[in-house]
């Protein structure tokens, strides 16, 4: 009889003007894996702040081994054997491995108050070795790699005696090779009788792993069912409540001559040789898994780096931008990656926001026309149906999908030729998914040319026209999205013999 | 998808104007000029108010740039040294026989080019913060005044150089009459032009400006070139006012500076302020000042009032408007666990 | 290139970087020595390196905190005037009780840099002002208590007792007082920055304060205590510089912490904090003192002094900057794509 580890139950937990948790519950079996699974803002990061004590929820209970457990703060959970890894590794670059593992409870001779570097050293390359880890505990954090630094993470849960271990979104910035070791690590985990909790949007991690999937949806709990009891579609349908179908309105639209041309751009330890080409009224998707170089090749396209060889060609006329505004003059676009941090100020205001590409549009020789800033604010907010009161609504106060449309905004405020847009529905809830889609079809309709980067294959083969996909940093294959497949793009993706073969294996394994 | 209509009309309240951090500035002003007028009855008399300006006015010009500096999230602990190399050169060229005019002309170019110097070390070596490449050059300028005066004095400028400083037009003060166009001048350019946009852009999201298309290099370049600039201008009239220079004047100039530009509310995360507070701030430390002068205080003790005012301000700017945005040095990744830039609770 | 070997080779190349470093230092160093010995004799004397020890010392042991706070990410420009204050109100002391032991006079200082180190401190790590500013203000509020403090009067050696001069004149053992105090002082230091957990933790929030928060590292208390120690260590030296120049005055030290933060940044301190090692402190400290003492020695007019310094800053801390760039390059390189 599979015995609970961890039980949550009716967890309720409140922000000011949104409820992140209504009613919800989860159960973790002793040794087994547990795909969480949900689309963005359906409460599943919220519930993993609730279990590592980050957030207190306002009403529930928490079981551990069948005990009532209340736990204060991240202290609590790790003294209760609970850890987590998240996608993004917070580390001390400067520190050592060894240290980093330990940092928090270091082993401190109690009199002397100092620190037993031999037995530190020893435990680590200890953890290190069974993770199989190819690197030493001497070596300092910020110089290993992001695939590293996350054994790094396991191998601190493991310090502190984890019995819970919770990932959340732990393969997103490896490579498929990557995910494969982590893969291992965590089934090894789970033999040794460590319960896991995986988060993660890929499907083939949670089929690849877990024994039983848990889904939520618009913070609410749908249902859990074990991993081979349940379809595909069934899945889908239990976290977005509608068919696949529905969700990609791509519309045959009229396609032009070639509007951009990149041709063998290189860049020294980012990417390599790549080529494509993009045409009026043609949505060309770029994907891959992450760590493919795909973002550092649309920054050197947009100019935010150089590149070192190679070349583009905007409407048949090389385009070496060595400033984002020389892109943006010529009439190339992009939609950076990092919303918050790279495609809004946050404290300002939208009509402020969409009009700081283009001051010049708005000023008389430097003298700001706030009139015609607001106007033109107006005009495109109303045009993409930004959910908002005023042009002069901060920006802070809107949602995900609702600042994305702002930033496409901003986008339209010139007169562009191709807008690249990078995980333009990344953190988006499902209806401004939609809608997002929806702009991009009118920018086509309209003649942009539009670049999409995304991971997501639903929606690169749902909306493209034509796909690109990239692994380590160089294009393996270019494919028309109508002969495309998941499987076609996936062993792209990864490429090698070996993981040739492993795609094969994995997708005789699925159902 | 409904029709929405989303409106143009700005968010007004009365409330909110009157809780402006300049109203509190006229306070302190008047109980300062309240404060000085019972420690001497000489205080109150207009015409030496007015004419008193010169003292503080000629450190005034350096707080106007030195706003759009913080309010862009960095900091210049240079200027004065900027200041006294000008000032040096001036003096010492005229004296080797340039003309007064071209001697004047040359102090500016001298603080541009300093301010310049700054601005280009910053955009070539991003690692290095605003402190550090100031404080080297800090250290340096005043190093080559020192190089080429020594400990001596230079001047015997011409009679109608001092002009400048204690001259006035009918009962305005010459100088007074510079700095208001000036603060004009700097108010424009930083409230109602694009230029000062993309100074708040910048100082509130350095990456998302870049992103946009702003050229942040070049911001940067001349918002230091400015400053030198106004140091310039700064060393013209404190040459004017004192008649001669040496390697070590404007001493502690840059605390000044820098307390009256927080004083006058702009935080020194960046991207937020207006240039009323700053000009505030100068004739209140300006008065305070004169006043303490006129019943004998040291020197010492407005450097306790200076930097403890400086603390302060600091201290309920963070208090009131939220604490420090502490800016990431570039490459830090300063992602706390868990949480993705995107994500959504 | 495989994986397995890809990351211990970069460990090691920034390991030997560090090693590098401190290699070229200590190369410049001797080549220095004989640069200034060919060009006056008297360099190398028992005399002048005894004098060279001894300002070395003192710039020493405000190095050692001055890393610390480095290392936090921050910087202290108070130094100056904490000394002037800790040596000013120690030598008043002295003045009106003649007979005071001298310990108590070292202490009475390190409590008025505890003082003044501890309001930095509360104000970076609880009110989140900025370093620069906090010591900015700090600095002048300080200094102006100084003069208040002395009246405008210089406090001069026939004031001072015997007993306190000797504090940094005399020996002990053989070994100069203030050299003493500065090697126990590193050596203290040193262990507390390489064996102590709290040591440790000073560069875990340096590296990444956010982190830190979560980690369970308590980042204010560390932070204040940095200053505050910066502040304990400014206050001794300041009793120290009084005791040995034999003289007290407001504006003893103006300008000091520059000379402290350059050999720092000599030593390979980084700026942006996170990293820096006390052997790499001992010989920037080495070669700033040396730069002062041989300076005059060979004829360099005083008043290029501080031009020098500067420009060293600035050779400094670019050349660090440059080297972290090209281990960026060649780390990438590395990556074979």
């Amino acid at each position: 009889m599979p015995e609970t580890i961890l039980a949550l139950e009716h967890i309720t937990k409140t922000f000011p003007g949104v409820r992140a948790l209504d009613d919800v519950g989860f159960e973790l079996r002793k040794g087994e894996i547990h795909a969480l699974m949900g689309e963005n803002g359906a409460g599943k990061s919220t519930l993993i702040k609730v279990i590592t004590g980050v957030y207190q929820p306002d009403s529930g209970r928490i079981l551990l081994d069948g005990r009532s457990v209340s736990i204060r703060g991240p202290l609590d959970s790790q003294r209760l054997g609970i850890a987590a890894i998240y996608q993004h590794v917070t580390c001390y670059p400067d520190l050592s491995v060894a240290e980093n593992i330990f940092i928090g409870h270091e082993k401190v001779d109690p009199l002397t108050r100092r620190i037993h570097w031999k037995e530190l050293h020893a435990q680590a390359a200890e953890l290190l070795g069974s993770l199989d880890a190819d690197f030493d505990s001497k070596a300092i954090m910020g110089n290993l790699s992001v695939a590293q630094q996350q054994i790094v993470e396991i191998a601190k849960a493991l310090s502190t005696r984890a019995r819970i271990i919770i990932m959340d979104e732990p393969t997103a910035p490896l490579t498929k090779r990557e995910s494969e070791d982590l893969y291992r690590i965590a089934e090894g985990l789970r033999d040794k009788g460590v319960s896991i909790v995986f988060i993660s949007h890929r499907l083939e991690d949670m089929y690849r792993l877990a024994s039983r999937v848990t889904v939520f949806r618009d913070s609410r709990y749908v249902g859990t069912w074990p991993v081979d009891a349940i379809s595909r579609d069934q899945l889908i349908v239990a976290m977005v409540g509608r068919s696949i179908t529905q969700l990609f309105p791509k519309r045959k639209v009229a396609i032009g001559e070639e509007v951009l041309k990149v041709e063998g751009l290189s860049r020294t330890g980012y990417f390599k040789d790549v080529s494509f080409s993009v045409r009026k009224g043609e949505i060309l998707a770029i994907t891959g898994l992450v760590g493919a170089g795909r973002t550092e090749v649309c920054e050197a396209i947009y100019g935010i780096t150089r590149a070192d060889s190679g070349r583009v060609l905007l409407a048949g006329e090389e385009l070496r931008a060595a400033h984002p505004s020389e892109a943006l003059e010529r009439g190339l676009g992009y939609l950076p990656e990092d919303r918050l941090k790279q495609g809004l100020v946050l404290e300002w205001a939208i009509a402020a926001n969409v009009t700081l590409p283009s001051l010049e549009r708005f000023s008389r020789f430097g003298w700001m026309n706030r009139r015609r800033e607001e106007l033109k604010a107006k005009e495109l907010a109303e045009r993409l149906e930004v959910k908002a009161n005023s042009v002069h609504d901060l920006v802070a106060t809107l949602s995900g999908g609702n600042q994305q449309k702002v930033i496409v905004a901003k986008l339209l405020t010139g007169n562009m030729k191709v807008i690249i847009l990078d995980e333009p529905t990344k953190g988006v809830d499902v209806g401004a998914k939609a809608a997002i889609f929806e702009i991009m079809n009118e920018l086509a309709q309209a003649g942009y040319g539009i670049v999409m980067v995304s991971s997501e294959m639903p929606e690169v083969l749902g909306m493209s026209d034509r796909i690109v996909v990239m692994r380590e940093g160089r294009v393996s294959a270019t494919l028309d999205t109508a002969d495309a497949t998941q499987e076609k793009i996936l062993s792209a993706a990864m490429a090698t013999a070996t993981t040739v073969a492993t795609a094969a294996t994995a997708a005789k394994e699925r159902p | 998808m409904s029709e929405r209509s989303i409106s143009v009309d700005r968010p007004r309240s009365l409330r909110r104007f009157f809780f402006q951090w300049e109203w509190l500035l006229v306070l302190i002003f008047i109980a300062v000029n309240l404060i000085n007028s019972s420690l001497s009855r000489y205080y109150l008399n207009l015409r030496s108010l007015v004419g008193s300006t010169n003292s503080f006015l000629d450190m005034a010009f350096l707080v106007l740039p030195m706003t759009f500096v913080i309010i862009l999230g960095n900091i210049d602990i240079s200027v004065a040294s900027t200041v006294a190399l000008s000032a040096v050169v001036m003096a010492v060229s005229f004296n080797a026989g340039l003309p007064m005019p071209l001697a004047a002309i040359l102090c500016l170019v001298v603080g541009t080019a300093c301010g310049l110097l700054n601005g280009l070390i910053m955009i070539k070596f991003k690692e290095l913060s605003a402190v550090i490449v100031t404080l080297a050059t800090m250290i340096i300028y005043r190093g080559i005044a020192y190089v080429i005066l020594e400990d001596q004095a230079s001047g015997h400028f011409p009679k109608w150089y001092s002009f400048l400083a204690w001259g006035s037009i009918g009962p305005v003060p010459l100088i007074l009459i510079v700095f208001a166009a000036c603060a004009i001048a700097f108010g424009l350019l930083l409230h109602k032009t694009s230029f000062g946009r993309k100074v708040f852009a910048m100082g509130n999201n350095l990456t998302a400006a870049r992103y946009s298309g702003i050229r942040t290099d070049s911001v940067i370049v001349a918002v230091s070139a400015l400053t030198g600039l106004m140091a310039g201008f700064t060393s013209l009239f404190l040459s004017s006012r004192m008649g001669s220079t040496r390697p070590n004047v404007a001493l502690g100039y840059e605390l000044s500076v820098i307390a009256m530009v927080v004083l006058g509310g702009v935080s020194t995360a960046g991207g937020s302020g207006r240039i009323g507070g700053p000009i505030l701030a100068v004739f209140i430390i300006g008065y305070l000042n004169y006043g303490l002068g006129l019943v004998n205080t040291t020197a010492n003790v407005l450097l306790i009032i200076i930097g403890s005012l400086l603390i302060l301000s600091v201290l309920v700017l963070n208090v009131r408007f939220g604490g420090h945005r502490r800016p990431a040095p570039p490459g830090a990744r300063v992602i706390a666990p868990g949480k993705a830039p995107d994500e959504k609770a | 290139m495989s994986a397995e070997a890809k990351a211990p080779a970069r460990a090691r190349a920034n390991r030997s970087g560090e090693g590098f470093r401190e290699l070229g230092l200590l190369v410049f160093i001797a080549i220095l020595c004989i640069a200034f010995q060919l060009r006056n004799h008297s360099f190398l004397t028992l005399a002048n390196i005894k004098d060279l020890l001894d300002n070395t010392a003192i710039l020493g042991i405000l190095a050692v905190g001055m890393m610390l706070v480095l290392i936090t990410g921050g910087i202290d420009l108070s130094i100056g005037a904490t000394i002037a204050l800790a040596g000013m109100t120690s030598a008043l002391t002295g003045m009106a009780i003649p007979r005071i032991n001298p310990l108590l006079s070292i202490l009475e200082g390190m409590a008025v840099g505890l003082v003044i180190g501890s309001v930095i401190g509360i104000l970076v790590a609880r009110f989140k002002v900025l370093p620069i500013i906090a010591s900015l203000g700090l600095m002048n509020i300080v200094r102006g208590v100084t003069y208040i403090e002395s009246k405008g009067a210089w406090v001069s050696a026939y004031q001072m007792s015997d007993d306190f001069k000797s504090l940094s004149t005399g020996t002990t053992l053989g070994v100069n007082n203030l050299v003493l105090i500065a090697l126990v002082i590193f050596a203290l230091f040193w262990y507390f920055v390489n064996h102590t957990k709290t040591g440790r933790r000073i560069y875990a929030i340096g590296s990444n304060p956010d982190a830190a928060d979560v980690s369970g590292i308590p980042r204010r208390k560390l932070l204040w205590l940095v200053y505050a120690t910066m502040g304990v260590l400014a206050g001794l030296a300041g009793v120290l510089w009084v005791s040995k120049f034999a003289s007290a005055q407001g504006d003893t030290a103006l300008g000091y912490e520059l000379n402290v933060i350059a050999a720092c940044v000599l030593g390979g301190v980084s700026i942006s904090g996170g990293s820096g090692k006390v052997s790499g402190l001992v010989l920037g400290t080495i070669l700033l003192g040396m730069l002062n003492n041989a300076l005059p020695l060979i004829d360099v007019s005083p008043f290029w002094q501080q031009f020098i310094q500067g420009i060293v800053i600035l050779a400094a801390v670019l050349t660090n900057v440059a080297v972290k760039r090209n281990n960026q390059r060649l780390a990438l390189r590395k990556r074979a794509i």
